[in-house]
């Protein structure tokens, strides 16, 4: 029988011929990430084990990002756990204040994963690098204390819903509408246990910068992971980000899917995952006007250099809405400095947003832009639960860059296409 | 392993926000944690969830982040088994992982109800509910994952180098 992409990967990492969907396997690892909130835990499971070393000290990353800078004492204690684990292990990739970035973005750009990868986090968006041709998927920190001890970790073989795409996407629109509107089609468990496959003649026009958020929101579907088919662009991405030599795996003619979705580009529309659920997702015909209190724009989903283009076309020569804080947040050290060098960053300011050094802090509502009781936000982020990036009591919209800096400007959820007044 | 207890039960897609809000994340403690589980989706949790309790939950049990602190929390907070509907699947391999027992039943977690007792038999894989009489029968796990929950956990498996 054939196998999807994720299958082959995942038989070549155990050394076996093939794999089947359910069977349980012992993998080999290619990299094991953690950050300071899952790491301290994973530190106290391998401490359990006895072992002086590593199974290999250039293959455990781990990078400050949540809480950081410091946003309190136990914060800072959690760091200062993990600084000193890296240090007495000798790990090689080790992401502290001032050479870190959100670990989604931070990991491909140091060029630390490449295709055919096996990767595993204890981060639940770890899936984001399927967009390079990896299978990387989040765990819990024991998994990750295990796979630092071992370099192995135990899964499940998943199967698989193939993601076909066609067609181009319009101006103003991005991959994150792509997924937001995939979620609101199969549901926050429509992919539960399941690969998210995606390939067809589509592909092509999406940007890596657009693969990465896609894949991303995989988890948000309950995917395993999310799996991009390789082609030019990736093998351009890897190179220029000196990853190492990529294995590129196809999905066999006759692999098995438990369904084939098609998604036609040209058709999605700026879209918005209401509270609670990301599925929740609704295209701007069918949205009223919803005064906002807050916006923001950054995150592992996105973060990256791209969105905050996107975010700077629209901002640019505008005002945010009087009544809104809009929080900037380039996701890597680099990607702030390269927004500095192209003038992004004068606009974000000039508009009266601010701009802040990487951080995961509001998404997951850890500090810089906790939300109030009946306060409502548009946000890149990922995931609109109930508290998330606040008192319980408030509300979350995800959204794309595009549509964030749109709403940005008018105090209520707006398309980017009404903004810049683009003709449909 | 037999478990029982009085059930507290919870709707579909209890995400890990909920269960632990990433606002206490600052501490790994299972004590500090346990006073916290649930808090945004049920105030009432952790003072009214005793030793040995059970929730019933519907779909997607442990949605979101891949934080371990969210079946740590409610193991430290008494809880002995979660049945749901379903699982999300970083929180179904945390939990092994950790030692907390887990099942999914869809049947059982649709018509058992909030006070009910619940006996839960992992090693007949029969659930009943004392409450009512009523049995449900489950899926055994597999022998790979049956071996790292009668270790208590990856780390102890891995300490036995059953793995």
């Amino acid at each position: 029988m054939g196998m999807t992409m994720t299958q082959k990967i995942l038989a070549h990492h155990a050394g076996l011929e093939s794999v089947q969907a359910g069977q349980l396997i012992l993998a080999n690892l290619d990299l094991v990430l953690g950050n300071d909130i899952t790491s301290p835990v994973a530190i106290k499971e391998f401490s359990k084990l006895g072992k002086d070393s590593v199974f290999d000290r250039e293959k455990i990353t781990m990078v400050m990002d949540h809480f950081v800078p410091n946003k309190d004492i136990k914060a800072a204690q959690q760091c200062k756990m993990c600084r000193d684990f890296c240090m007495e292990k000798n790990i090689t990739h080790f992401y502290d204040v001032g050479r870190m970035g959100i670990e989604h973005a931070l990991l491909p750009e140091k060029g630390l994963v490449t295709a055919g990868n096996l990767v595993i986090g204890a981060d639940s968006h770890t899936c984001t690098y399927g967009a390079l041709g990896a299978f990387s998927t989040g765990v819990g920190s024991t998994d990750m204390a295990f796979g630092m001890a071992t370099g192995k970790a135990w899964f499940k073989v998943p199967s698989a819903i193939k993601i076909n795409l066609t067609g181009k996407l319009r101006k103003y629109v991005s991959g994150k509408d792509v997924i937001l509107n995939l979620i609101g089609k199969i549901g926050v468990d429509g992919a539960l246990y399941k690969s998210l496959e995606f390939d067809g003649e589509g592909l092509s026009s999406l940007t890596v910068s657009d693969r990465l958020c896609m894949a991303n929101m995989a988890i948000e579907a309950g995917a395993k992971n999310g799996i991009f088919a390789v082609d030019e662009l990736t093998l351009e991405y890897l190179e220029n980000h000196n990853a190492e030599k990529p294995v590129i795996y196809k999905a066999d003619d006759n692999a098995q899917y438990d369904e084939v979705i098609d998604i036609n580009l040209s058709e999605i529309e700026p879209t918005v995952a209401f509270p609670h659920l990301p599925e929740n997702a609704k295209i701007f015909r069918d949205i009223d006007d919803i005064e906002i209190n807050q916006v923001v724009i950054g995150s592992c989903t996105n973060g990256r250099l791209e969105d905050l283009i996107s975010a700077a076309e629209i901002l640019k020569g505008r005002k945010c809405a009087e009544n809104v804080r809009v929080i900037i947040i380039p996701a890597t050290q680099k990607i702030y400095l390269d927004a500095l060098r192209m003038g992004l960053i004068e606009i974000f300011i000039e508009s009266g947003a601010v701009v802040s050094t990487p951080t995961c802090g509001p998404c997951l509502g850890g500090y810089m832009g906790i939300l109030a009781e009946g306060e409502k936000a548009v946000t890149t982020t990922n995931r609109n639960f109930v508290g998330r990036m606040g008192h319980p009591e408030s509300e979350i919209y995800l959204a794309s860059p595009a549509t964030a800096a749109a709403s940005a400007v008018t105090g209520k959820i707006t398309s980017p296409w009404e903004v810049m007044n683009y003709e449909v | 392993m037999k478990y029982k207890g009085k059930v507290i039960k919870y709707n579909d897609n209890v995400d890990t926000d909920v269960i632990i809000p990433a606002r206490y994340l600052n501490t790994s403690d299972p004590k500090e944690l346990a006073v916290h589980c649930m808090e945004d989706l049920d105030r009432t949790f952790a003072s009214r969830v005793g030793q040995g309790d059970i929730i019933v939950a519907g779909q997607n049990f442990g949605c979101g982040s891949s934080r371990e602190h969210a079946p740590i929390a409610i193991k430290a907070s008494g809880i002995s088994i979660v049945i749901a509907k379903s699982f999300a699947r970083i929180f179904y391999r945390n939990a092994i992982n950790i030692g907390l027992a887990i099942v999914e039943c869809p049947e059982a977690a649709e018509n058992i109800g909030e006070g009910d007792i619940v006996e839960a038999d992992m090693d007949n894989g029969i659930i009943k509910n004392l409450t009512t009489g009523k049995e449900y029968k489950t899926q055994p796990f597999p022998e790979f994952i049956q071996n790292i929950i009668k270790n208590g956990g990856l780390i102890k498996s891995a300490e036995k180098e059953t793995i």
